[in-house]
């Protein structure tokens, strides 16, 4: 299964996803932003990192470059897409997924392993979980509150579209850590899967220090949608 | 050569931190005239043809499909500077 992993400039965690998709034992194809083909791909990641710089607002850059296009055309015909940190910021952009990501409460960036609930495994990325269950991943930002309006919000509610939950959100913030679209082809995760998926390099879990591999699931996933 | 200037304010629903810290800095300096700060930002686009009804309202959508996410903020006015 060929999963590709597109960079823009100021894309950082390329590298890691391509470690997670190996040993995943799915095969990594790496995509350029300005290539405008998807063809051969089956499923696609934008990786976390600061596309832009992070200038007007986090993804709002990147939207607008070649590749998009394809995303977006791929994406209304079902293929599984991922978007990790800055790659979630540029699928909401795009319109992709609902809702909007601000500055943290405290205007910081934010590093923790943080306790989270899996509320829908009904997606192309989370059908290895079950239903409810608490994970552990790294999550790592400084635009990372959920935020949308009313209205938006009591949408995503109503249909079901939130994908993670933080256990224990930070300050007044949601407690949205990942939303999915209507279809549950397309994911964004605020958390890193990335970044748990080899014992010894993961976060830190009740039992054992960096002994967290909760996030490989998301990428194996893939491979009980076929 | 005439501007476009655009200016976008972040809608109630987003916090605002840097306005919050801001309005905690008149308090400490005793402004009580004011009580809330809201930072928005200022996009300066300068035309490169005539300025009429018709850039300006092209101005207004390249605001909304780029220089906004309107679930956060929102265009608070787009004005024509002539020089």
């Amino acid at each position: 299964m060929r999963v590709g992993v597109v960079n823009f400039p100021g894309t950082l965690d390329n590298r890691d996803v391509i470690r997670a998709l190996n040993i995943a034992e799915l095969t990594p194809v790496e995509i350029w932003h300005q290539e405008r083909n998807l063809e051969k791909i089956d499923a696609l990641i934008l990786p976390g990192g600061k596309s832009y710089g992070d200038y007007l607002r986090p993804g709002a850059l990147a939207k607008t470059a070649p590749i998009m296009a394809a995303v977006i055309e791929k994406a209304k015909s079902g293929l599984p897409i991922l978007g990790i940190g800055n790659g979630f910021q540029i699928l909401l952009e795009a319109g992709l997924l609902a809702g909007g990501l601000a500055i943290n409460h405290n205007q910081q960036f934010i590093r923790r392993d943080a306790e989270v609930i899996v509320a829908n495994n009904n997606t192309a990325w989370t059908s290895r979980f079950d239903r409810d269950e608490s994970i552990v991943l790294p999550t790592r930002n400084t635009h990372g509150a959920f935020t949308a309006e009313a209205k938006t919000l009591e949408r995503i509610e109503a249909e079901g579209l939130v994908a993670l939950r933080y256990e224990n959100p930070i300050g007044k913030q949601s407690d949205i850590a990942g939303v999915s679209n209507a279809k549950g082809n397309v994911v964004g995760l605020m958390p890193h899967p990335e970044f748990a998926v080899e014992p010894g390099f993961g976060p830190d879990t009740k039992d054992r220090m960096r002994s967290g591999v909760d996030g490989l699931r998301f990428f194996t996933s893939l491979l009980l949608n076929n | 050569m005439a501007k476009i200037i655009v200016n976008v304010m972040p809608k109630p629903v987003l916090l605002d931190p840097q306005g919050k810290a801001i309005s905690q800095a008149l308090e400490r300096t005793g402004n009580f005239d004011f009580n809330d700060v809201r930072v928005g930002k200022t996009l300066e686009l300068t035309v490169t043809g005539d300025a009429n009804e018709s850039v300006r309202a092209r101005a207004e959508e390249v605001a909304r499909e780029l220089f906004i996410n309107q679930e956060l903020e929102y265009i608070s006015s787009i004005t024509i500077e002539e020089n």
